[in-house]
């Protein structure tokens, strides 16, 4: 039997579809006119259905649903089993998953269990001569590598913020499946789930970031970074010096060793701008400087730089942007 | 052969999954002669590794055991190898054999988990990906070839008795795993804070013992790895061109009139 | 030909201390300088690393007592902090008389402790009225009560305030001629008062002090050789740790190399980066052809000295001369080429040029040392 289409495995956060997972589906609906086929969507965990609406509006025709107990929280084994159901039941031609922790694990036990090939992270999505040809960026983003995978099913997982998510109205028709759950992946339990930063935009999917480096001082001025991050309803990211600092956790540190972001607009206040840290957001489309000292490097590649002082800057600007966001 | 838990409170066997990689981050490597950065000897212990390295000492000096270092590589990655006993692992296993050259992550995985059946472990630990090719498959690639159940990106790990305990850090908290060994875990940077491996540890890596296992001694099928075995392959490759400098504001009056300026650019473009 | 390639072990011993002073001391080599104190937290990092362990060979908890290994260790130090070489190097220094000369009985029972960093030693020798002109102390030592009293005063000694044991050196008088001795003395004791701790020019995080032995008493275990062989102790100790000294002066060079080289490249004066002028160029090449033509020559001294072959006096004598030589002309340099910049202390290249400077006189004045250098030859006749 040959494969056909195009098969996304769904993500979800804060009680929705994440962006990422919304971005897949617009993507696949471009894609298909070349993979032929349809686009179809796989809803892991329980109560997933309720997901399918939104998913039919960004473009899947179908949404394979495996609503179980065993999937109310992520775990590595029951959610590859899951998203096997689903696969088996669409057989596309291709499989997306965002390229988030959970994302990526799904996706090399499915291709594991395959043998299919799968290439990380990516940013462009194209017809190639025959399969699908996909760039992902390496050595800290200086290269981009252009892959293909080779063989009948081909699986990507997906940057956030790479392809542009557009509604085009439809409705996914909800196919109920059932799993087999492996008993290795089962023998993990969940004791626990800690919701310390609900409600916390991510880093990854974020339209706009603002960044707090080593120039903001101390824990307590990095107040000033959140409160622009507020008003701009951005996420909020550190350089490592400010991780290291143990000033904010390593959730927030964007560099190389940290996050990589691409968002349409990112901050960078009191960050100099190393290579490490240039390697976590140099493909974010516009790039704001704010540093007292004129030499930092940040300025050779900031799209817009002041030399100042941010702790009277970004009072200043959270101030200026809350009065003009006021008035329109 | 993989080895179950036993007694209560008894001492875990772990095996590291290790890579040398090459150096991207400024300042390290030291040429010897003059000390001057050395561009050319340019291969470290991949830095996530390391966590992992470190995690699975704090066990054994919590219970006991022991920790091999397994690394698929050529003979010059030894060095990485090295280190790690330096820290203070107790053995290493290299996976030696040029079919290997040209190995994706799937197929290195693959060449890993038949060595890793030749060992007795109660827990595989990785870092979650290498700095290089950036892939992060090969933990969940090893869960699902030993058909053991995998726990990844962990910024906590701990044992009582027979259990793992494991934090696998989210973006808002985490989630507590529970889970009976033997299993695979990635370990999240920043788990813990690598030690430096003393004066002692260095001298005494060479005396531990270091076992080259080829292809054909754990029984790899040649036409699974390699470029042969490999199921991606890559078409092209570019540099990206260096973003440039755009506008600077220095001279502009009072922060406020800085910041407004600034806000205008924010504005036009369309960004907020 | 000596073969200076390092081994394995040596190269990644000189990568792990580098990576720690990089990481951990770099950051706070100002604070080490201003608070002026023993840095107690760079010693404990040294400790937990086994540091220590290059003070004494293995057979007694150290490592394997190569003189090259030693120097490549404090060359790393010094390379980021000289002050904090000083704590490495002065427990070599005071360990080297046991080592050489202890009995089997007090190697066990100290150098263990020493290589572990559990107790600090230092080396008392130099007095008031004797500096160069060892002979000329005057601290006496006497038989009393199945040990010796010894009284005296010491000064110039690298921290004696921290020390558990220092070496000191005293004349017992044998039938009417005063022969020097060394006495291991524990400070612990109500004889031991350091009663100074000098303010420097430099080298600021390693406390100098001036003590005084005040019936200060050491039982007859204590004495180390026999009773006269003092002079023949500190000549063969300072013949060893000189060499150790110019790979702390080395270290010096290099540092200051490595902050000016990376601030030529970055500063622009006139439209081009400072490293493209010729006057820059000039310097640097000079700085560099001197750090270098140190380097083999300390390297050399210390395979000699390891081998137990060569010209060991004359080659420790020009690595001691020739590396504090370059640590100043070359800490000079680069403050000079920093411009402005150079003057400030937070840009750290100001630190080691005063901390150079006393390299060119401890450990035996140049002037000596181009003396022996001289004297060795003409005396190959």
């Amino acid at each position: 039997m040959s494969r056909s289409g195009i098969l996304i495995i769904g993500e979800v956060r804060g009680g929705k579809l994440t962006g990422a997972t919304l971005e897949c589906i617009s993507e696949a609906g471009r894609l298909v006119a070349t993979v032929g086929g349809e686009v179809s969507v796989g809803l892991l965990g329980e109560g997933a259905t309720a997901f399918a609406a939104a998913a039919g509006s960004y473009g899947a025709s179908t949404a394979y649903v495996v609503d179980a107990a065993e999937l109310a929280v992520f775990r590595s084994g029951p959610y590859t089993d899951a998203a096997m159901a689903c696969i088996g039941a669409a057989d596309p031609q291709v499989l997306l998953l965002p390229n988030s922790a959970d994302g990526r694990e799904i996706a090399t036990r499915c291709a594991a269990r395959l043998g299919a090939g799968v290439v990380n992270d990516v940013t462009v999505l194209q017809p190639g001569d025959a399969n699908l040809r996909a760039t992902h960026p390496c050595f800290g983003g200086s290269v981009l590598a252009d892959k293909e995978c080779l063989g009948d099913l081909q699986i990507f997982t997906v940057r956030p913020n790479s392809f542009a998510r557009v509604e085009v109205g439809g409705e996914a028709t909800v196919v109920p499946l059932t799993a087999d759950f492996a008993p290795s992946g089962m023998r993990v339990r969940v004791v626990d789930v800690v919701s310390e930063r609900a409600g916390v935009l991510s880093l990854e999917e974020a339209a706009v970031i603002v960044s707090g480096g080593r120039g903001v001082g101390s824990p307590e001025n990095f107040a000033v970074v959140e409160a622009l991050a507020a008003v701009l309803g951005a996420a909020v990211g550190a350089s490592r010096a400010v991780v290291d600092a143990g000033w904010r956790p390593s959730t927030y540190q964007v560099g190389q060793t940290g996050k990589t972001v691409s968002p349409t607009l990112y901050i960078a206040c009191g960050i100099s701008g190393s290579i490490q840290h240039k390697a976590g957001m140099q493909t974010s489309d516009v790039i704001v400087a704010i540093n007292k000292d004129p030499e930092a490097p940040i300025f050779n590649f900031a799209t817009f730089g002041i030399v100042g002082d941010l702790h009277q800057i970004v009072p200043a600007l959270t101030e200026e942007i809350r009065r003009r966001k006021a008035v329109t | 052969m993989i080895c179950s838990h036993k007694d209560k409170g008894a001492y875990v066997n772990t095996v590291v999954c290790v890579k040398q990689v090459v150096d991207t981050e400024a300042e390290k490597r030291l040429r010897p002669g003059d000390w001057q950065l050395d561009r050319t000897v340019e291969n470290i212990l991949n830095p996530y590794d390391e966590y992992a390295v470190e995690a699975a000492i704090q066990l054994k000096e919590e219970f006991g055991g022991e920790v091999t270092v397994l690394c698929m590589g050529p003979e010059a990655a030894q060095d990485a190898v090295r280190k790690a006993l330096a820290m203070g692992a107790d053995k290493a296993v290299m996976v030696t054999d040029s079919a290997l050259e040209g190995s994706d992550a799937q197929g290195t995985a693959y060449a890993l988990s038949l060595a890793l059946k030749t060992l007795e472990f109660d827990l595989v630990l990785c870092g979650t990906m290498s700095t290089d090719a950036q892939t992060g498959l090969v933990p969940a690639a090893l869960a699902e070839l030993l058909d053991l159940p995998m726990m990844g990106n962990a910024s906590r790990l701990g044992a009582e008795g027979d259990t793992l305990k494991v934090n696998r850090q989210t973006d808002e908290g985490y989630i507590a795993y529970e889970c009976p060994m033997p299993a695979v875990v990635a370990v999240a940077k920043g788990i813990n804070e690598p030690r430096y491996p003393s004066l002692k540890g260095i001298m005494g890596a060479k005396k531990k013992p270091l076992t080259t296992l080829s292809g054909a001694d754990i029984g790899i099928d040649p036409a699974a790895v390699g470029s042969a075995g490999a199921r991606t392959r890559v078409l092209a490759a570019s540099q990206v061109p260096p973003r440039t400098a755009g506008e600077r504001l220095t001279d502009y009056g009072t922060p406020a009139e800085g910041a407004a300026k600034l806000a205008d650019f924010l504005f036009d473009a369309k960004v907020v | 030909m000596i073969d200076l390639t390092l081994s394995e072990e040596q190269l990644s011993i000189a990568q792990m201390v580098r990576e720690l002073m990089v990481e951990q001391v770099r950051p706070r080599t100002q604070e080490i300088d201003e608070l002026a104190e023993f840095p107690a937290w760079v010693a404990e990092l040294f400790r937990g690393l086994d540091l220590f362990a290059v003070a004494a060979p293995d057979a007694y908890g150290g490592i394997d007592g190569s003189l090259i290994t030693l120097c490549v260790v404090v060359e790393q130090i010094a390379r980021v902090s000289p002050a904090c070489s000083m704590i490495v190097g002065v427990q070599s220094l005071g360990a080297t008389p046991i080592t050489l000369f202890g009995s089997a009985e007090q190697k066990k029972n100290w150098l263990p402790a020493i290589a572990a960093g559990k107790k600090m030693v230092a080396f008392g020798l130099t007095e008031p009225d004797a500096g160069s002109d060892v002979k000329a102390m005057s601290t006496r030592a006497v038989k009393a009560d199945s040990g010796w009293r010894l009284n005296g005063r010491k000064c110039f000694i690298s921290h004696a305030n921290i020390a558990d044991m220092v070496v000191c050196f005293a004349k017992v008088n044998v039938g009417g001629r005063d022969q020097i001795t060394a006495f291991l003395v524990e400070t612990d004791q109500p004889g031991f008062v350091v009663d100074k701790v000098e303010h420097k020019m430099g080298l600021r995080g390693s406390p100098t002090c001036s003590f005084v032995l005040e019936d200060a008493w050491v039982p007859q275990e204590n004495l180390l050789g026999e009773v006269g062989h003092g002079l023949e102790i500190l000549l063969a100790t300072l013949h060893r740790s000189r060499i150790v000294s110019a790979s702390q002066s080395l270290g010096v060079a290099r540092g200051a190399l490595d902050l000016s080289v990376a601030y030529v490249k970055e500063r622009e004066q006139f439209g081009r980066p400072l490293a493209k002028m010729q006057a820059v160029q000039m310097i640097v090449g000079s700085m560099v052809a001197q750090t270098e033509a140190a380097g083999c020559v300390v390297y050399s001294a210390a395979a000699m000295y390891d081998a137990g072959s060569g010209s060991i006096e004359r080659f420790s004598a020009m690595a001691k001369l020739l590396a504090s030589e370059a640590a100043m002309d070359v800490s000079t340099s680069a403050v000079q080429i920093m411009g402005g910049y150079g003057y400030m202390v937070e840009y750290g290249v100001e630190q080691f040029m005063r901390d150079a400077k006393v390299f060119q006189i401890f450990e035996g004045a140049n002037e000596l040392h181009r003396m022996a250098i001289a004297r060795d030859l003409f005396a190959q006749g």
